[in-house]
């Protein structure tokens, strides 16, 4: 439970700043403080536990079939990123808290810090593949939050968008890599997966899947050659910077590496591939990071570069540079957010981050400037740093690699140059800032920060000697929970700063002296680099995004041209090509059941069906006559149901086909009358012959179908019906019981229509005709006599019908989609009788609620069951008897039901009534006041 | 009457298909209801054709099968729903672009 906790409190963290945002800053910060704190106390509290060999796991039940769990662990591994996640997560809470300013918003942007640190701790701890790469994804989408935190600034958008897709991009790659790793094997439990690396490793597919993976690691690592999203990150405000850059997202994918070494790290390609990126990151970075002119700047290629160095580590893979890799990692979080701090206390009193406008800054700012020395001293491996000791472990092992074969001395040379390189840019950041007098004046008079914000860095260097100092004090029992955690058995192995004069140490010398003199010919090197032409690589991402876009976009105008015709021309021409492949698979058409004989009114029936389909097309251009046409096949498509045994779907169809003319009708009013001719007679050959032949499929696939006995389910319905739901009609039974949820996911859509069609009318501004199609004006006789005096008498007769139809319908034809169609169609018939003003005044309340009541009824009966110790929407019924009445039934389905009967009747209504209204809204009204936008047409006033 | 049932499907699906194809909204909605009325009439042939069968269940007998039915009831209705939402879009498409073509665009083809 512990476990859980660690990993929800950065979570529920991101709740806090939102709700003290509105409070004093100091409030907001302290408030937030307090969850990774204690997130971190728990960390702590596990150390005995881990001491003592237990690796702690959590472990809940998702969705077992698919291999989801919600599952995590904490090893040595976990906990050496946990504290680093969350220590410099705190610091740069602290930091964050003086260097944002005053009116910026600091609840938002601790916010999104919290949701990132709360990706990176489910990452960490995650005991499954599905739910790492969730955390995953989780940190490329806060990470573009935070980036992109000064949305207002063109690079920090632009910066922000480019890591996403390129780590968004890897976080696909890596999806398919874990899936592939999990279907090796044969589960995505972190534990079972770490436990089969020899399978692994032998699967035809390991190649493929190693490719993926380090695909994912090496865009979040900002391997070469995805490395160019970082520089351009640095558009983030520098508490991002530092976080990010430092200890946590990029180290995800050096996590990744580590944390599935056992799986996937035992192989040729392995110890090929990953050194060889990581060496070519390396010095890439170096080289870089040598001539920038930006403070960040350097500090990010300096970072690629270190990232480089550890990828090369994990790929050699022995297990001291497993070690070294992971005392790396530590030192490298520890002194690269020191100097990310440096550099914004820097930016922060100076107002710049250019090196030609700082310099001397020694004078004014003596404090930051002793702790940048040291934390460069650490960078560059200065001895007694805790940088020199994890660079000397890495001279060793790349002496030792024989991965290359006979090339393998290039790792060792690749190394010695890099930290040639790594010598001779941390000199240049501290003598060209804080030493060399400055080549312009700076924008802000400098001097120091307030204390507190210094603290970070001050806690940081401390750190950093410390380890540099007593390396088995301060980290021996850390490093070996967590190289145990990586390699599966403890490794035994000292600490030490001194080893004697060896090879280690003399490639250490060198890069001293050369990295001194490389920084004092500087001038001549610049030279020499700016001979190359340099790429901007930001330049290059926007073109190659901009060409995809528009290549797909080509791609698209081609296939369908903006068209929605031709869009419905190649659906219908797939359809088409897909049944008739399907069809051609039968043998014969006709099945052995044969045909029904015919008789006379079903002729007729079918007759008049084929006869109204084919009129709405025909006349399809003047919509009034196809209107009515379509209504005659309505009205005989309903006949049809009632013919063949379905008495319900004829009530229902008889009362929709009401309401939909009344719907199209008034919609009519506002399109145009009539359709200009437009087709060309070719093309509407083509959409005959297109049309013609889907109907020819779909007739023949029908006609295949009912001459064949077919195996149905009905028969559980048929037999349980009664016994079951209490019900004899079975539709309804299955409606309102056995497929309860169903029906409640439609009445769900159906309120949801309303509710869409309603903010839709809103504000629409219409095109009020002023007479019908032949430029005859409307009828001055807007409500007929005979239709207002009939309509009244009717409603309550209406509603004791739909009331009747509702209350027997789990026993004969009926139910609650009827019976609110009934009582809908009542209603709209006062309204069109009467006028909406009228019956508005007397029906005088809105029906979205109606319909959200419905669904609410519906749903609210559906969780009754559970009061019972019963699944959702278990139904219950009993019989009893009145006097008078007789015995009836009474079942929790009837309420259901009449969640049903409301959803409908306010749905409807909210349809058909406020479609009305805005007709009404334009005429012509007594009072003069009422404003409205649409000039009320003149043939209107006679009315 | 299997065969005249299969061609009445046939003809409908044909008809609303074809309006489908067409470039303004209303034909286009026009011949969605229809084709909806073809789908129906579709699905519900699936249990087969029978002739004095309602599922009201009392003992023993022939009765139709009530599972397409049950969800040929429920697709009517959203049918409905759905044609309304798409009649509503087309009105606000004329009113925001101006004219009645399928297309969405503003310039007028007229």
């Amino acid at each position: 439970m512990t476990l859980l906790w660690i990993a929800l409190l950065p979570l529920l963290g991101v709740l806090v700043p939102l709700i003290t945002a509105q409070r004093d800053r100091s409030v907001c910060s302290l408030a937030t403080s307090v969850v990774p704190a204690a997130a971190l106390l728990l960390t702590l509290l596990q150390v005995p536990a881990l001491l003592d060999g237990e690796t702690l796991r959590f472990h809940a039940e998702w969705m077992p079939e698919l291999g989801l769990e919600l599952a995590f662990r904490l090893d040595g591994l976990s906990l050496l990123f946990n504290l680093l996640i969350l220590g410099i997560g705190l610091l740069v809470l602290l930091y964050a808290h003086f260097y944002l300013g005053k009116d910026e918003p600091v609840g938002r942007f601790y916010a999104f810090l919290m949701l990132f640190m709360a990706s990176m701790v489910g990452i960490s701890m995650s005991d499954n593949l599905i739910l790492l790469w969730l955390f995953w994804e989780l940190t490329s989408l806060s990470s573009f939050l935070l980036i992109g935190f000064w949305s207002y600034r063109n690079d920090a958008r632009k910066g922000a968008r480019m890591a996403l897709t390129v780590t968004g991009a890897g976080g696909l790659a890596l999806l398919a890599g874990l899936l592939l790793l999990g279907d090796m094997a044969g589960s995505f439990n972190m534990s079972d997966v770490l436990a089969s690396g020899a399978t692994i490793v032998a699967d035809p597919r390991y190649p493929i899947m190693l490719a993926l993976i380090l695909l994912g690691a090496f865009t979040k690592s900002a391997q070469f050659p995805f490395h160019f999203w970082l520089p351009h990150a640095m558009a983030a405000p520098t508490p991002v910077s530092a976080y990010l850059h430092s200890a946590t997202m990029v180290k995800a994918g050096i996590f990744l590496m580590a944390r599935l070494h056992p799986a996937i790290a035992g192989s040729e390609l392995w110890s090929v591939v990953v050194p060889l990126i990581g060496s070519i990151t390396l010095l890439y970075g170096a080289w870089f990071a040598l001539f920038k002119t930006d403070l960040k700047g350097i500090l990010a290629f300096s970072t690629i570069s270190h990232l480089g160095l550890i990828t090369v580590l994990l790929g050699i893979g022995t297990p001291m540079a497993v070690l070294a890799a992971l005392f790396h990692i530590v030192n490298h979080a520890t002194f690269k957010a020191a100097l990310f701090m440096s550099a914004g206390i820097i930016d922060h009193e100076t107002g710049t981050r250019e090196l030609k406008q700082l310099g001397a800054l020694r004078k004014t700012m003596p404090i930051t400037a002793l702790l940048t020395t040291l934390a460069a001293a650490a960078m560059a491996g200065v001895p007694f740093f805790n940088g020199f000791l994890s660079k000397e472990m890495f001279f060793t092992e790349t002496l030792a690699t024989p991965v290359l074969g006979g090339l393998s001395w290039l790792i060792p040379a690749l190394a010695a140059i890099g930290g040639i390189l790594s010598v001779a840019y941390s000199v240049r950041l501290v003598y060209a800032v804080f030493y060399a007098p400055a080549k312009e004046a700076s924008p802000k008079a400098p001097h120091e920060p307030p204390h507190l914000m210094r603290f970070p860095v001050e806690l940081l260097v401390v750190l950093c000697m410390l380890v540099g100092l007593f390396p088995t004090l301060m980290v021996n029992n850390l490093l070996e929970l967590a190289t145990q955690a990586v390699l599966g058995e403890p490794l035994d192995f000292h600490l030490a700063i001194w080893h004697g004069v060896n090879l280690p140490l003399i490639m250490s010398m060198v890069a001293f002296v050369v990295g001194v003199v490389l920084y004092w010919r500087h001038a001549d090197l610049r030279r020499f680099a700016q001979s190359f032409a340099s790429v901007d690589a930001s330049r290059v991402f926007e073109r190659a995004m901009i060409s995809l876009e528009q290549r797909a976009e080509a791609l698209v105008a081609a296939w369908d041209g903006h068209s929605l015709q031709r869009f419905v021309g190649w659906l219908l021409l797939s359809t088409l090509i897909m049944g008739v492949i399907g069809l051609s698979q039968i043998t014969e058409l006709t099945g052995p059941k044969g045909n029904q004989p015919i008789d006379g009114v079903l002729l007729l029936g079918a007759g008049m069906l084929m006869f109204g389909g084919i009129a709405t097309a025909a006349t399809h251009r003047y919509r009034l006559i196809s209107l009515l046409m379509l209504s005659v096949v309505g009205l005989f498509v309903a006949l049809t149901f009632a013919r063949f045994s379905a008495p319900d779907l004829a009530l229902t169809q008889l009362s929709v086909e009401v309401v939909t003319m009344i719907l199209l009708m008034l919609a009519l009013f506002f399109l145009p009358q009539k359709t200009p001719p437009e087709s060309s007679p070719k093309r509407n050959l083509r959409d005959m012959l297109l049309a013609g032949s889907l109907g020819l499929v779909i007739a023949s696939i029908n006609y295949a179908v009912m001459t064949r006995d077919t195996l149905s389910i009905s028969n559980f319905f048929m037999t349980n019906s009664v016994p079951g739901g209490g019900g004899h009609n079975v539709v309804n039974v299955i409606l309102v019981d056995f497929r309860g949820f169903d029906t409640l996911g439609e009445i769900t859509v159906l309120a949801l229509a309303g509710l869409a069609i309603f903010k839709l009318l809103n504000r629409l501004r219409l095109f009020i005709p002023h007479s019908d199609g032949e430029g005859r004006v409307w009828s001055p006789d807007r409500y007929p006599a005979i239709l207002t005096s009939i309509s009244l008498a009717l409603l309550p007769l209406a509603l004791l019908v739909s009331a009747f139809i509702f209350l027997r319908g789990h026993n004969e034809p009926g139910g609650g989609f009827i019976a609110g169609l009934i009582t809908a169609v009542a209603l709209i018939l006062l309204y069109m009788a009467r006028g909406v003003e009228w019956t508005q005044q007397r029906l005088n309340f809105p029906f979205q609620p109606v319909a959200i009541a419905g669904v609410a009824v519906a749903t609210l009966t559906g969780l009754g069951s559970w009061l019972f110790g019963y699944p959702f929407l278990t139904s219950a019924f009993s019989y009893f008897s009145l006097p008078v009445v007789g015995k009836f039934e009474l079942a929790t389905a009837l309420l259901f039901d009449l969640g049903v009967y409301l959803a409908v009747v306010g749905a409807t209504l909210m349809i058909l009534a406020n479609l009305g209204k805005v007709t009404t809204a334009h005429r012509p009204v007594a009072d003069e006041s009422k404003d409205d936008e649409v000039t009320p047409p003149p043939a209107k006033e006679q009315s | 009457m299997e065969l005249l049932y299969a061609i009445t499907t046939g003809v409908l699906s044909t008809c609303g298909l074809y309006l489908t194809l067409r470039g303004r909204t209303f034909p286009v909605v026009v011949g969605l209801t229809l084709l909806s009325y073809a789908v129906n009439l579709f699905l519900f042939s699936m249990g087969g054709l029978t002739t004095d069968g309602a599922a009201i269940v009392h003992g023993e007998g022939v009765y139709a099968d009530p599972l397409p039915q049950a969800l040929v009831l429920t697709a009517i209705v959203i049918g409905f729903a759905m044609t309304a939402f798409v009649v509503i879009l087309a009105m606000r498409a004329r009113s925001e672009v101006g004219n009645d073509h399928v297309d969405g665009k503003k310039e007028d083809r007229e």
